[in-house]
Formats: structure tokens, C-alpha cells, sequence
């Protein structure tokens, strides 16, 4: 077990860091396949960071230390009626707001709505020599220097500390619908979700879950919800199950939160498109990996069984030229298959934080 | 800024620039004489103006690569170029550097419905790229006003925004993968094709970069499917103010129009005199609002928003009759820069951002400004984001008149950063606002933006000079007030409107020393 930082003061961050080789921060802790320290690196606390600084409900846009629970920024917009679009996992095992940018983890509501990228405004963050370095801003929209606020999102702690993020966010709709149907197999699951690609029809989620179950998820008016679910039935010439109130949230709330991974499993995140759905599930199915696509099969999330090795699943996402990313479990590193990046990541890196003190990407 | 535009020959550097470019395209791809290189020396910043040493017109992705490997071996600075419509000098020559036009390479090399992705080549036009998708009721959302000419390299290159980008963000949410040629000649792949990135978003900080981390070869975009169904309404105010304040209601109400964009008195006056909308007459500010989506929601939707609208005052509520007439008021409204035109021989854009709570007191302190200087401003903008366009009317010939409008662009600013916003919200810093970044961010946090440039382009010849002041400058240090504040930003936009060929397009010719 590696030794433990705490800091509740950006003073006592940048204190840590310059007083140490190696540093990794760690906000809830709750993907700790991230936010274990390799060998010799001294974890760096961060959850005490937190509060929200400056949030204008008029404004659509809040500022918030980085440490802070995404409960309380989720339970603070909900007041407003208002919430987070990227959807953020593990909201209540305690995830914090910096870990799930560092993560770049978005949930089912991704499909339509965008990732945490897309919400991200601003981020002041400690590099790895400790300076404070801010970039983005407040307001919505923001040209002005280079956009590091996006390069934070997945950047698992390997490219700097943040301590303070900015967010546009989104009123929430009146009412929600699923949909779910069942298709014989895989390619009819996937011409589906082709033709709905297409298709004049607004979903917040599309989930696909293997071989042929389809959830398809509205938002908006309550009044309008019954006609476009039978619209919808119509541009699938299907009818499905429809779902609506409490067990509708509650079915996706544990679709966020991985209900369905088995205990000893680790969760991974793979990035794909639906083309290349055909040739995973080859590879998968006969493995047993329990798993599920989201944002209408533009990720894949597979619950990686504790016996296997994460060196097996890096030698097949590899094989299939597909990148993927440990959340959970204890691989040597999170990151598996083939990133892309190559010297630019390097030279980033390298500007960011020249004495190597966070872990390699 | 402006450099002489006397054509630099071989003899002079004597670095072999020439015969290196010489060995990579056929000599009708290289232009070196004055007339030919006369397109090239400003983009629609025309009061910065700089010859290069040659224009290299490439035609393919191995050229372009070859030509900043040459680039980098001698030393030589280069300047990517798409259409040249950017409007802070993004696409402005090095004087001892070359431009690498990008205009040739403007195929769409692949159009997938299935995964709603498109790729193409950086010198595509953006509104070709709509065009080919269109037939899969498929589009590519980042709307510019210059759409119709600028191309998806500078697009990525500055994140460009549009009118439709309230609701489908800037261009960094459209763009999923590019293929990048680095200043040094090392080839890069960033992003993917999938619409969630796993890992550091390396694409995303290379959107937005200004052309200084290197060259887009290939890009991949997002389509997004057309939406089943659209409502517009133009909504009419007796002040900038009011129109402002309404804007502000519509986003507290919780609405999510797909574009919501404000026009004042002398904008309508300058589209009425060229495109001719058809704009309620006679008012002070008009609000364009639309909302998109499943008709059965919109068409409900629509309702609230007109109560809305109504309740902040509307004199006036109008919905287009057809999908023309609707085509014909989003003309009006992004002719709007071209069309001032008509008003002025000479003007500055501003795109200074406010939040947009703040929008009401924002615009009444440019008329208050405008006032106070008697200098005409006319404003044309994306209300949704708070992004203000303001147009400062001048005439160049005028003794000192480019520089009261300077002052008054500065001062505009000051009010954003003041209000918390930005300096810019989509065109970018490049040269016209590199003294205001400072303004905007801590000496460190430029010092960092400085190290990640130098990590990435160790040579520094990828668009050197744009962004960043130069660390010793004395072209700026006469101009700098004496309280160290920075000064104005010495840009003029030109009443020539890019109609054509952005590229092609001719500066006009008045040349603004300073
Ligand atoms: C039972 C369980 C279920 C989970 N289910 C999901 C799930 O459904 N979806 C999902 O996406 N994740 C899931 N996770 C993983 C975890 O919830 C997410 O990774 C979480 O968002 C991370 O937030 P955190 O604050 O807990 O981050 P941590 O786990 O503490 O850290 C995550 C990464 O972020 C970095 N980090 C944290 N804070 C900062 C900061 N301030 N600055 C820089 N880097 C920082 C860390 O270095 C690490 O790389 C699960 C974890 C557990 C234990
Ligand atoms: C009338 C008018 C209206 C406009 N309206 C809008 C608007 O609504 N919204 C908006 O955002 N902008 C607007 N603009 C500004 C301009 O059109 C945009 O900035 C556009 O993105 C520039 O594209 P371009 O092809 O003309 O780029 P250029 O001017 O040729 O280049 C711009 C920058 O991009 C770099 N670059 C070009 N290609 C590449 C590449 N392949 N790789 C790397 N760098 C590259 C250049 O080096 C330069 O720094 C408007 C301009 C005009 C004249």
C-alpha cells in the first residue's frame, strides 16, 4: 500500500506535489482501477476540495471545486430543475466532480445529449511542477487560448490536478419513456440502430444489449410522450415495452451505476461505432464477458471478469485496433488496446508535466 | 503590423526554400510573384496585410506533409490556409514564411449514414459537406455565417460556432477524429470515429489550436440527423435592451431553442438593403428564435415560447410561411457581416462573449459607448450564447478613424472580461486580440498555453506570431499605452464581402500602416 496525501487546501496540493516524486490524485475513489497509484507513487486526496463556488440557475452554468461529490452538484441542480446532460456514473458510490473528468466516463444520456467534453466550460488545475495553470472560462462559449479543459476529460489523472471546474448545464426535461425491443439477433439489433440513425426522431439514449435487446429512451412533454412512442413504434415496425414514472428511472439509474457487472468483475469502457460491433461480439461471446453498448452502440461496456487478465482483453481490443479503459479491477495499467496520439500525446505530456511525477498515460 | 509586400527571393534567405518546394510541386503550384501572392497577404482582417515568400498550392495530403518536413529542415515558419475568411488574422502570411493552401484538397472521401460520419479532406467547404448528406437526412451542424466558403480545416483550426451551435455546439462536438501532420513532420491520429473518446482528449485540445499545433490532413465529423420538425419565429423589440432581456427569459424559461440570434436597427437596415429578408419594419431589435425537433413536442414547445416572447414585450411576433421564406431570414441574418456593407466602407467585428444573463446591461453600455465616442455600432449576434457581435462602423480614409473605432473594439472587450466572458467566442485570437489574452489570463497560465506550443512545435514555425504577443515586440511597444494597458487591437474589417472564393478574394487595396 502506497502512502496517502490529503489535501483540503490548493495550497497543500501544490505543496504535495512539489514536495514528491511520483503523485496521483484521488477524488471518491470509486474507479480505482485509475486512481491506484502505480508502485511508489504517493496518492494525493483531493476529496476534500470541494463546494460549489458559483452556480446562476439563469445561466445554465456552475463552478465548483473539483473534489466535490457529484450528489451535491446533481441534488443542488435538481432544485433548479436542472441536471448534469453527460449523465456521470457512480454519482451515488461517491464519485466526484474531478473524477469523472479525469475518468470520461458519460452515461446513457450521451447518445444524445453529449459527453462530458461537450459540457465542460473551464478548469484551473496544478500541473505536475505544482503551478496553477486556468484555461476555458465561464460563459458558454469561449474561443480564447488553447482548450485544456478538454484535454482533462479521460485524462485519468496522468495530465495535471484539477481543483476547479466550470460546466454549462441543461434544464431538465418534464417526463422520460423507454422503449425496449427485442430484435431475433444481433443484425437485426444493428440494422435498427441504423435506420434510427437516420431517422427523424429525437432519443436521449439508445442502449444495446447483446444479442438483440434494444432500450430506447425519450425525453420531453409529458403531453407529447404517448403520440411519439407510437411514431416510433412506427419507424421501427415493431412495437415494444414501454416503460414510464419510477421503474423507468430506476431501470436506467442502475444501467449508469453497472448494476449489472458481477461482483469480481472490472468494468471497461471500450470506444467503438456500430460497424464494429459485429467483430467484438465474435471475440467476446465465447469468453462469457457480461456486456452492454451505449450511446447507440458508440461505446461498449464490458464487465471484465476478476480470473481473466487484463493483458488478454489489451492482446484482443489491439487485435481489433480498439482502444478501452479500465474503471475498476487492478490492472498494471488502466488504459488497454491501441490509443491513438502517438508524439503529439508525448509532447503534451511532457509539456504538462516534465519531471514525470503523474503516471504515464 | 504591415510588412512590405516586396517579393523575398532565394538570394536573400539563401536557405534553398525554393528548390526544396521545387522538388515537391510542379512550378505552376508555386507562386512567388508579387501579383499572384497579392491574394494570399491578408484573410478577411484586411488592415493586417504580409507577402510571404511563396504560396504552395497542394493537392494532396503527401504534399502537404512534404512541404512541413521542408518547412522544418530549413527553418522556415508556414501558414496553413483553408478559404482565408477568418476575421482576426488567423490565415495571415509570415512574411518569412510560406502559405500552404489548402483549398485543392477539398474532397469528402467518405460519407457513412449507418454511423452518421463523414470524412474529408481539411479544404472541404463546410455547406458541401450538409449538401452531401443531406440525401441520408443527415447535416453537419457547425453553421459559420461564412459557411458557404469557409473550409472544415480552419473550421477546426478556430472551433468554429454558428447560429445552430446553441443547441449542437461548436465545431469541437461535430469533429471525432483528424489525421494531423505535426510542425516537425510527424504524422499523428487523434480521436477515432466514435462519438465518446476513451483516454485524454488529444483531439480536443487540437481543435481550437489556430493552426499552431500543426496541419488537419483528414478530418472526421459527425453527422447529425435533421430533425423531424422546425419552428421559427421572429419576435420584434422596441430596444436592443428588451430584445436582450427576452433572449435572457427564453433560456430561464427552459426552453432549448436550436438557435436564438438578435439583429439591432442597423443590422435589419444593412440586410434589408441587401438580401432583402423581409424583417418586420420599422422596429428597434428583432429576435430570431427556433426551436427543432419531434413536431409532437415543437409544436407545444412553440407555444410556450411565443408567451414568452410575448410576455418580454414583443411589439410583434411573425412565423415564416414556408421553408423558404425561413431560408431567406437565416439569409438575412448571416449576410449580416457582408451587408454592413451598405452602411460603411470600413468595420471592425467584434466576438466578445457576456453571460447571458448579462446581455441587456452588456448592450446598453455599447450604445452607451457608441454614444459617448459618436461612432456607429451596429450589433448582429448569437443572443442563445451571449456571444456578441458588435460591427464598429469607420471610414477608413478618415484621419485617425480606424483607431477611435480601435479604441472603442478595446473598450468593448474590457466590459466582456469585466462581465466575466471572453474576448472570444469563436473567431479566435490569432493577431487581432493576442493583447488582450493577457487580459484575460494570468502571465502563467499563457506561460503554460506557450510551453505546450514549444513541446509541440520545437521549431516554431507553425503560425508563429499569432496568439501569443512575440515575448520581445517592438512593433507593439509604441503603441502600448503608457499605463502598460495593452492597446487597442489594430484590426479593420473590410466592407468587401468574401463572396466568392474566399481564397481568390482581393483585400481592398487601402493598406493601413501602423
Ligand atoms: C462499485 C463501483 C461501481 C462503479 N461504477 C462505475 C460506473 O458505472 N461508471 C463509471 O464510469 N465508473 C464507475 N466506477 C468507477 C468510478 O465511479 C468513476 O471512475 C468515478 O467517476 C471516479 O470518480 P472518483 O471521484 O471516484 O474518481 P477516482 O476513482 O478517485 O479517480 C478516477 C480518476 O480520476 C483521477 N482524479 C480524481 N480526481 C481528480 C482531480 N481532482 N484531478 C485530477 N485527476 C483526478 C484519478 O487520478 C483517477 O485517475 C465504479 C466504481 C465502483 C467502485
Ligand atoms: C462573412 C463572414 C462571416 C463569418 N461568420 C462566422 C461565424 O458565424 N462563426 C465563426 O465561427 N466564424 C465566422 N467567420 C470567421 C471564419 O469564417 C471562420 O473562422 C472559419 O472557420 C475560417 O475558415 P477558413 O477556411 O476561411 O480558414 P482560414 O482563414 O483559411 O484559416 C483560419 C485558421 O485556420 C488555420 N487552418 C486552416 N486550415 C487548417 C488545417 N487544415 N489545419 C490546421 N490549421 C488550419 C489557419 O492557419 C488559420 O490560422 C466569418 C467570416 C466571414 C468573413
Amino acid at each position: 500500500m502506497s502512502a496517502s496525501l490529503r489535501a483540503d487546501a490548493i495550497e497543500e496540493a501544490q505543496a504535495a506535489l512539489r514536495g514528491h516524486e511520483r503523485v496521483l490524485a484521488r477524488g471518491g475513489g470509486t474507479k480505482p482501477a485509475l486512481s491506484s497509484p502505480p508502485e511508489g507513487t504517493v496518492t494525493l486526496d483531493v476529496s476534500g476540495l470541494t463546494g460549489i463556488e458559483d452556480y446562476d440557475p439563469e445561466e445554465l452554468t456552475f463552478t465548483a471545486r473539483a473534489g466535490t461529490p457529484l450528489g451535491e452538484i446533481e441534488d443542488a441542480l435538481a432544485e433548479n430543475g436542472q441536471y448534469l446532460p453527460f449523465d456521470p456514473p457512480l454519482v451515488a458510490a461517491g464519485a466526484t466532480l474531478g473524477g469523472a473528468v479525469a475518468a470520461g466516463t458519460s452515461g446513457p444520456l450521451r447518445y444524445r445529449g453529449g459527453g462530458v467534453r461537450d459540457f465542460i466550460l473551464g478548469v484551473r488545475f496544478l500541473d505536475g511542477e505544482g503551478r496553477i495553470v486556468r484555461a476555458g472560462g465561464r460563459v458558454v462559449k469561449n474561443a480564447a487560448g488553447f482548450d485544456l479543459s478538454k484535454l482533462m476529460v479521460g485524462s485519468a489523472g496522468r495530465l495535471g490536478v484539477m481543483v476547479e471546474l466550470s460546466f454549462k448545464v441543461f434544464p431538465q426535461p418534464q417526463a422520460w419513456a423507454t422503449l425496449t425491443v427485442d430484435c431475433a439477433g444481433l443484425d437485426e439489433a444493428l440494422a435498427l440502430i441504423g435506420a434510427l440513425a437516420t431517422a427523424p426522431f429525437d432519443l436521449e439514449a439508445l442502449d444495446l444489449e447483446p444479442p438483440g435487446r434494444l432500450w430506447l429512451r425519450l425525453a420531453g412533454l409529458a403531453d407529447a410522450m404517448p403520440e411519439r412512442l407510437e411514431r416510433l413504434e412506427g419507424i421501427l415496425e415493431r412495437s415494444g415495452e414501454r416503460l414510464e414514472g419510477e421503474q423507468e428511472g430506476a431501470v436506467w439509474s442502475e444501467v449508469r451505476d453497472f448494476a449489472w457487472v458481477v461482483q469480481d468483475a472490472a468494468i471497461v469502457k471500450v470506444a467503438l461505432v456500430p460497424k464494429r460491433v459485429r467483430e467484438l461480439e465474435a471475440k467476446l461471446e465465447p469468453l462469457a464477458v457480461e456486456r452492454r453498448y451505449g450511446a447507440g452502440a458508440n461505446i461498449a461496456w464490458l464487465a471484465w471478469p476478476g480470473e481473466r487478465a487484463a493483458q488478454e482483453l489489451d492482446d484482443l481490443l489491439r487485435s481489433l485496433g480498439l482502444a478501452g479503459v479500465f474503471l475498476t479491477g487492478s490492472p498494471a495499467r488502466p488504459m488497454v488496446g491501441t490509443h491513438r496520439g502517438g508524439a503529439f500525446a508525448q509532447r503534451v505530456k511532457s509539456a504538462l508535466d516534465p519531471s514525470g511525477r503523474f503516471p504515464e498515460v | 503590423m504591415t510588412r512590405g509586400a516586396q517579393a523575398k527571393t532565394e538570394n536573400v534567405a539563401g536557405d534553398g526554400l525554393l528548390s526544396a518546394l521545387a522538388a515537391i510541386y510542379p512550378a505552376e503550384r508555386i507562386l512567388t510573384r508579387p501579383a499572384e501572392l497579392a491574394a494570399y497577404e491578408c484573410d478577411a482582417l484586411t488592415s493586417f496585410r504580409a507577402s510571404p515568400r511563396a504560396v504552395v498550392l497542394a493537392q494532396s495530403a503527401e504534399e502537404v506533409v512534404e512541404t512541413v518536413r521542408a518547412c522544418h529542415r530549413l527553418g522556415v515558419p508556414f501558414v496553413a490556409r483553408g478559404s482565408g475568411t477568418s476575421l482576426s488574422g488567423g490565415s495571415l502570411p509570415i512574411a518569412e514564411g510560406i502559405v500552404i493552401a489548402l483549398n485543392r484538397l477539398n474532397r469528402i472521401l467518405e460519407l457513412d449514414p449507418e454511423q452518421r460520419t463523414a470524412v474529408v479532406e481539411p479544404g472541404a467547404i463546410n455547406s458541401q459537406v450538409t449538401a452531401a448528406a443531406a440525401p441520408h437526412n443527415l447535416f453537419y451542424a457547425p453553421d459559420p455565417s461564412s459557411q458557404s466558403i469557409c473550409s472544415i480545416g480552419g473550421n477546426v483550426a478556430f472551433n468554429a460556432g454558428g447560429a445552430h451551435c446553441l443547441k449542437h455546439g461548436m465545431t469541437s462536438s461535430s469533429v471525432l477524429g483528424a489525421k494531423v501532420v505535426l510542425p516537425d513532420g510527424e504524422l499523428v491520429e487523434l480521436g477515432g470515429e466514435s462519438i465518446e473518446p476513451v483516454g485524454p482528449d488529444w483531439l480536443g485540445l487540437f481543435v481550437g489550436s489556430e493552426g499552431m499545433f500543426g496541419v488537419a490532413l483528414e478530418i472526421t465529423l459527425r453527422l447529425m440527423p435533421s430533425a423531424d420538425a422546425t419552428r421559427t419565429v421572429l419576435s420584434a423589440y422596441e430596444s436592443l435592451e428588451a430584445a436582450g432581456e427576452a433572449a435572457a427569459a427564453v433560456v430561464a424559461a427552459g426552453l432549448l431553442p436550436v438557435a436564438m440570434e438578435i439583429m439591432d436597427k442597423l443590422a435589419i437596415e444593412a440586410a434589408e438593403g441587401s438580401v432583402k429578408p423581409g424583417y418586420p419594419e420599422g422596429i428597434e431589435a428583432l429576435l430570431i428564435v427556433e426551436l427543432e425537433g419531434d413536431h409532437e413536442t415543437v409544436d407545444r414547445e412553440f407555444e410556450q415560447l411565443l408567451e414568452v416572447l410575448e410576455g418580454a414585450g414583443a411589439t410583434e411576433l411573425r412565423e415564416p410561411e414556408d421553408d423558404d421564406q425561413r431560408a431567406l431570414y437565416w439569409e438575412g441574418r448571416k449576410s449580416a457581416f457582408s451587408a454592413v456593407g451598405w452602411l460603411s466602407p470600413d468595420y471592425i467585428v467584434q466576438d466578445g462573449v457576456v453571460p447571458r444573463t448579462r446581455l441587456g446591461e452588456a448592450l446598453a453600455e455599447i450604445g452607451r459607448l457608441s454614444e459617448e465616442n459618436g461612432i456607429r455600432v451596429a450589433n448582429v449576434f448569437h443572443a442563445g450564447d451571449g456571444n456578441l457581435h458588435p460591427l464598429i462602423l469607420f471610414k477608413g480614409s478618415e484621419e485617425g478613424a480606424l483607431q477611435r473605432a480601435e479604441e472603442l473594439a478595446g473598450e468593448i472587450l474590457r466590459m466582456c472580461i469585466r462581465l466575466g466572458g471572453s474576448v472570444t467566442g469563436e473567431h479566435g485570437i490569432a493577431m487581432e486580440k493576442r493583447a488582450f489574452l493577457p487580459e484575460m489570463f494570468d502571465e502563467e497560465d499563457i506561460e503554460a498555453m506557450r510551453r505546450l506550443w514549444r513541446a509541440v512545435d520545437p521549431g516554431q514555425i507553425a503560425n508563429r506570431g499569432k496568439m501569443f504577443l512575440p515575448e520581445e515586440e517592438p512593433e507593439r511597444a509604441e503603441a502600448a499605452d503608457p499605463d502598460g494597458a495593452p492597446s487597442s487591437p489594430a484590426v479593420a474589417g473590410t466592407a468587401g464581402p468574401p463572396t466568392d472564393g474566399g481564397s481568390e478574394r482581393r483585400g481592398d487595396g487601402e493598406r493601413t500602416e501602423r
